[in-house]
Parts: C-alpha cells; sequence; structure tokens
C-alpha cells in the first residue's frame, strides 16, 4: 500500500518545492553566488555605465594625456588623453559580447557536431578526427592564423575563438551522447515507434545540455581572455573602437609611467573570467545529480 | 485453449560475433502464444531469452527463423521494420524501470511519448489518456507531472507499464519486469499485471528467471537453456511433473521451507560456451542421465504428452 501513497504534502507545495529545486540549490551554493554577482555587476556597467558617463570613449584631449586616477578621471587617462573609465565601460560591451558569441556559436556548432558523431557512430570517426586535427593546434595559435587571414575585427575574432572552441565543446557533447546513447529509455522510445530526430530532440540533447552549458560558461571566460591576449599581439578589435584587450594593449609601452591605463582593463578582464568560472563551477555542482553537494 | 495463436515464432536464431567465432545466443526457438494467454519463458542468465524477446519488438535483427505477429509475417531479420500497425499492438515492458525512463521527462510525457510518436492525439485527448493509463496502473490522476525520480521503484514499474499500454496493445512482452524489484513490489506488479491482462484481454511474453514468479502468472511456462527452449508445459504439468532434466533440476534447486537442504539436487558445471557449441544435446555435460545417443545427436523438441513438449533422448515415448 505504501506504493500509491504519495500525497503527504499537499500536490500544490509539493509542485512549487519541484520547480524551483535546481533555483533553490544555485542560491545556496556560494562560488556561483559570488560569480553571478561579479558578471551580474560587469554586465550592467557595460550596458549602462557608457549612458552614464556621457563621454565619447574616443574623444581625445593632447593637454589632459596621462593623467593619474582623479576625480575628472577616475581610472586615469591614456596617451592620447582618453578617459580610461569610459573606455572600459565600452571595451566590456565588445569584450562581453564577443565572449557571449564565441559561447553561443560554438555552444550550437558543438552541440550540433558531437551529437551527430555521439549518436551516428558511422561517420563518428571522420568527424572525430577532424576535429582532433582542429583541437591540436592551441586555440590562441588556431586563432592567430584564422584571425589573420579574415583581417583584424571583431567578427573576425569571433569566427576564429568559435572554431577554436567548437572541437572541445563537440567532444564533450560526444562524450555525454556516447553515454546516453546507451540507455534504456531511448531503447524504449525505439519500442514505441520513434525515429532518431525524436529521439535526439527529446532524449539525447536535454541529457547532454547540463556539462554543454557548464562548458559554455568556461569558454565564455576563455573568448575574454583570448581576446585581451590576441589584442595584445595586435589583431584584436582595431583601434580607435575600445575593447578591454586592446586598452590593454595600448596601454603596455607606459606600463611603468602610467599603469592606470593596463590595471583597470586588465582588472575587468579578470573579474569576468573569475565571474564566470564560479558560475560555471555552480551550474556544474548543480546540474550534475550525481554530484551531491552539501549547502 | 482452441483459440489461434496471435504469436508464432519459429526457428528463430540469432548469432552475434565474438572475437571471430559465432556466438549462438538464440538457437532455433519456437513458440505460440495465444490470446489472452501469458508464455513464461524462463532461463538462466545467457539462455536467451531477453534476447528473444527484443528481436521480437524489433530491439535486433534476428539471423534466422520466422515471425508471425497477428498474423502477419515479419521480416524478422532486418530488424525494425514492423510495420506500425503491427508495432502498435506489440509492446515492451522493460527490466529496470531506472533506466527506462527518461530522467528529464515527466511521468506524464514517458506515458505518451507512444502517443506522441504515433500522432493524431489532440492536446486534451492525449492528456486524458494519460490519466486514464495512470488511474489503470494503480497512480494517483495528478502525478503526472513529476519526474522519475520522485517515484519509488515500483511506482516507476507502473509508468513503465501505463506506457507499454498507451496504444492499447494486444501483446506485451515483459522482460524481467519485476526483478529490480523487491518482494512485496514483485507480488503488486504481477497482481497489477494478471489485473490488466483481466480486463483488457492482453497477452504476455513473461521473460523471468524466477521460478516462482513464472509459475504465479504464466499459463504455460517455457524453459530455456543455452538459446533453445528444453520444454514448454502448461504451467501445472511443468512444475508437478517436469520431464527435462534441467527443469527437474531448476525445480529442485528452488528451496522450500519444509525441505531439508541435505537432499537438494544441485546441477553441477557451468553453462556450455555457446561459442564452440556442443554436439549433441546443450544440456549433456552437465546431465546426471546423459547417456550415448545425448552426446551425438540433439533432441528435438517433442510432444510427449497433450500440450507438453521437451527435447530430451529420455522422453522418447510418451509416459
Amino acid at each position: 500500500m505504501t506504493d500509491v501513497m504519495l500525497a503527504v504534502t499537499p500536490p500544490q507545495m509539493l509542485a512549487k518545492r519541484r520547480r524551483f529545486r535546481v533555483l533553490r540549490k544555485l542560491a545556496a551554493h556560494r562560488s556561483f553566488k559570488i560569480g553571478l554577482v561579479l558578471v551580474t555587476i560587469l554586465v550592467l556597467c557595460a550596458i549602462i555605465g557608457p549612458m552614464l558617463t556621457g563621454i565619447d570613449p574616443t574623444a581625445m584631449s593632447i593637454r589632459s594625456r596621462f593623467k593619474p586616477p582623479s576625480v575628472r578621471f577616475p581610472f586615469g587617462s591614456d596617451q592620447y588623453g582618453r578617459d580610461i573609465l569610459t573606455r572600459v565601460l565600452h571595451g566590456g560591451r565588445l569584450s562581453l559580447s564577443l565572449g557571449l558569441s564565441v559561447a553561443l556559436i560554438s555552444g550550437v556548432f558543438g552541440a550540433l557536431i558531437g551529437v551527430t558523431a555521439g549518436y551516428f557512430r558511422a561517420i563518428d570517426p571522420y568527424v572525430m578526427r577532424l576535429m582532433d586535427a582542429l583541437m591540436a593546434f592551441p586555440a590562441i595559435l588556431l586563432a592567430i592564423g584564422i584571425g589573420a587571414a579574415l583581417g583584424a575585427q571583431a567578427s573576425s575574432i569571433v569566427v576564429a575563438l568559435s572554431v577554436a572552441y567548437v572541437p572541445r565543446t563537440a567532444r564533450i557533447v560526444r562524450a555525454s551522447v556516447l553515454v546516453i546513447r546507451e540507455m534504456e529509455y531511448l531503447q524504449a522510445a525505439r519500442v514505441s515507434g520513434a525515429g532518431d530526430l525524436h529521439i535526439i530532440v527529446k532524449h539525447v540533447l536535454p541529457n547532454c545540455l547540463g556539462p554543454l552549458i557548464v562548458q559554455l560558461t568556461f569558454i565564455f571566460a576563455y573568448a575574454i581572455l583570448a581576446e585581451a591576449a590576441l589584442s595584445f599581439l595586435g589583431i584584436g578589435p582595431p583601434p580607435p573602437t575600445p575593447s578591454w584587450g586592446n586598452i590593454i594593449a595600448e596601454g603596455r609601452d607606459y606600463s611603468v609611467e602610467a599603469w592606470w591605463v593596463m590595471l583597470f582593463p586588465g582588472l575587468a578582464v579578470s573579474l569576468a573570467a573569475l565571474g564566470m568560472n564560479l558560475l560555471g563551477d555552480g551550474l556544474r555542482d548543480v546540474l550534475d545529480p550525481r554530484l551531491k553537494i552539501e549547502t | 485453449m482452441s483459440v489461434a495463436p496471435i504469436v508464432v515464432v519459429r526457428d528463430l536464431v540469432k548469432t552475434f560475433a565474438a572475437r571471430g567465432a559465432l556466438l549462438r545466443a538464440v538457437d532455433g526457438v519456437s513458440f505460440d502464444v495465444r490470446q489472452g494467454e501469458t508464455l513464461g519463458l524462463v532461463g538462466e542468465s545467457g539462455s536467451g531469452k531477453s534476447t528473444t524477446g527484443r528481436i521480437l519488438v524489433g530491439l535486433e535483427a534476428a539471423t534466422s527463423g520466422s515471425i508471425n505477429l497477428f498474423g502477419q509475417e515479419i521480416s524478422s531479420t532486418r530488424g525494425r521494420v514492423t510495420p506500425g500497425a503491427v508495432r502498435r499492438r506489440l509492446q515492451f515492458v522493460f527490466q529496470d524501470p531506472q533506466n527506462s525512463l527518461n530522467p528529464r521527462m515527466r511521468a506524464q510525457d514517458a506515458i505518451a511519448e507512444p502517443l506522441d510518436v504515433a500522432g493524431g492525439w489532440s492536446r486534451s485527448g492525449r492528456n486524458d489518456r494519460v490519466r486514464e493509463l495512470l488511474e489503470m496502473v494503480g497512480l494517483p490522476r495528478s502525478c503526472g507531472d513529476r519526474f522519475p525520480h520522485e517515484f519509488s521503484g515500483g511506482q516507476r514499474q507502473r509508468i513503465g507499464i501505463a506506457r507499454a499500454l498507451a496504444l492499447k496493445p494486444d501483446f506485451v512482452i515483459c522482460d524481467e519486469p519485476v526483478s529490480s524489484l523487491d518482494v512485496s513490489m514483485q507480488a503488486q506488479i504481477v497482481n497489477l499485471l494478471l489485473d490488466l491482462q483481466e480486463r483488457l484481454g492482453l497477452s504476455y511474453l513473461f521473460i523471468a528467471h524466477d521460478l516462482a514468479v513464472v509459475r504465479s502468472i504464466s499459463a504455460r511456462v517455457a524453459v530455456m537453456y543455452a538459446g533453445g527452449i528444453v520444454e514448454i508445459a502448461p504451467k501445472r504439468e511443468l512444475y508437478t511433473s517436469p520431464r527435462h532434466p534441467y527443469t527437474q533440476a531448476l525445480l529442485a534447486a528452488v528451496p522450500r521451507i519444509t525441505s531439508n537442504r541435505a537432499h537438494t539436487a544441485v546441477i553441477t558445471g557451468e553453462l556450455p560456451s555457446q561459442i564452440d557449441t556442443v554436439a549433441g544435446c546443450t544440456f549433456h555435460p552437465r546431465c546426471p542421465l546423459a547417456f550415448e545417443r545425448c552426446r551425438a545427436e540433439k533432441p528435438k523438441l517433442r510432444e510427449i504428452a497433450p500440450g507438453h513438449l521437451a527435447a530430451c533422448h529420455l522422453q522418447n515415448t510418451p509416459a
């Protein structure tokens, strides 16, 4: 009889508890909260910050070159007398949206390739050897090559970094698919007459989403770092449009005399990467039911 | 029972390639299942009983042999080509409801999946059918929006059964449906299956290794050994007067409260390797009664009493 005795708690309360189970777990996860706060602050700054300061990030002023942080220039000014705070806020728009684009594009293509390779075993060796070949290049080197070929602009950085990160994403998705495809519920669906498309959409994708989302937060962080590195090497988004990376790049010749030029965008990059990593760690802990977390 | 069989299986063979050799998992299995009847299929691990069920439902392709479902010949050797109309009348209940339900799918969607795949159901019609099925298997109508991990093992198996019944099948293959449950839950599920059979006129192929469970649900029982059926008989007859030495040994091994353990006859040895097929009877290396002919010639399954078939040279003449 215990089998049928379910309703000890009122059903509507149960439903509520269930719906917010993941959210409640996340709310209790400390590093997730820290990450979320960091990322939210940076995103909000990038969105509304430029409106608040109302200064043109490319406006030059020879008289106010290399001003240290002050009331007028909270983060100081660079060699053209541009306000670093304004440039960092504007640069956040480019750097964060670049990171997001790379995460989304490599997520979509990585999932597509990973699911195809993992589910249709016949084409798996060919697809994955191609991915291995791409993975054999260091991500930055690959991005330098593609960036150089496509010309220095933000969109070519997105393409270059996406190409670099797709194989990693594909590999992770494929690994989850290989596990899922042996599950009995796939056979159950097949007995019910389900075709491959139905099985992929209803059974395979929802079950490999967890690791994928986690991976994408890390890719977001890597992409921001990689943008900075590429700008530093001179193949990032071209000046005068600010990105965190090219502000640092422009400031590196004056790093001894004007440390503030590099410090603040550098801090922004570090905080964004740290925030996304903490967020990803939290998501990984909560989305993976095998990891029982103590909260 | 003079009802025409709805399932006719003849000489079903399934071989797997194993390190260059052929493993004969199912080796010439033949049986019938009649309308409204339960055929129990017992055997130890590796005897080929699950593979037989999986071939019937199209999860595996047979190597050779013929399957006739509801009067329609199925091309068993190609797998997955069972025509939709036939497939709809044939459903499958999996052994472990823990693995056979998608953890991210709500109970109602798992139950409705066969309906969704078949198509032609309105949203309200589908939801009504789901609630009807939940009730039919003894679950509250309101529990459809829960996820599998919020149910107990027995409840999950009920969901598996509801799902199998969604398209109103005539024939349900139950592959060890109670093996992963504890004993009290086993009884509940067996009773549910019996109740559903009565209400819906279902036929079952009930695959299990537990003789007691098979006895409580089957009308007839087939005993499999090393890929072949060694004996088929009506339940009462098989349990009271088993003819094949393997069946006799199996039944003797069932512990009884009243019996003295010292007298239990135990089968020695192991299942033969199904890669290098033994000449003669597959059971002869372990059979206490084996004689010359058993080592040379493979016994055919023959009728030794009305409705009672056994594959043993000792049962040449109706006894």
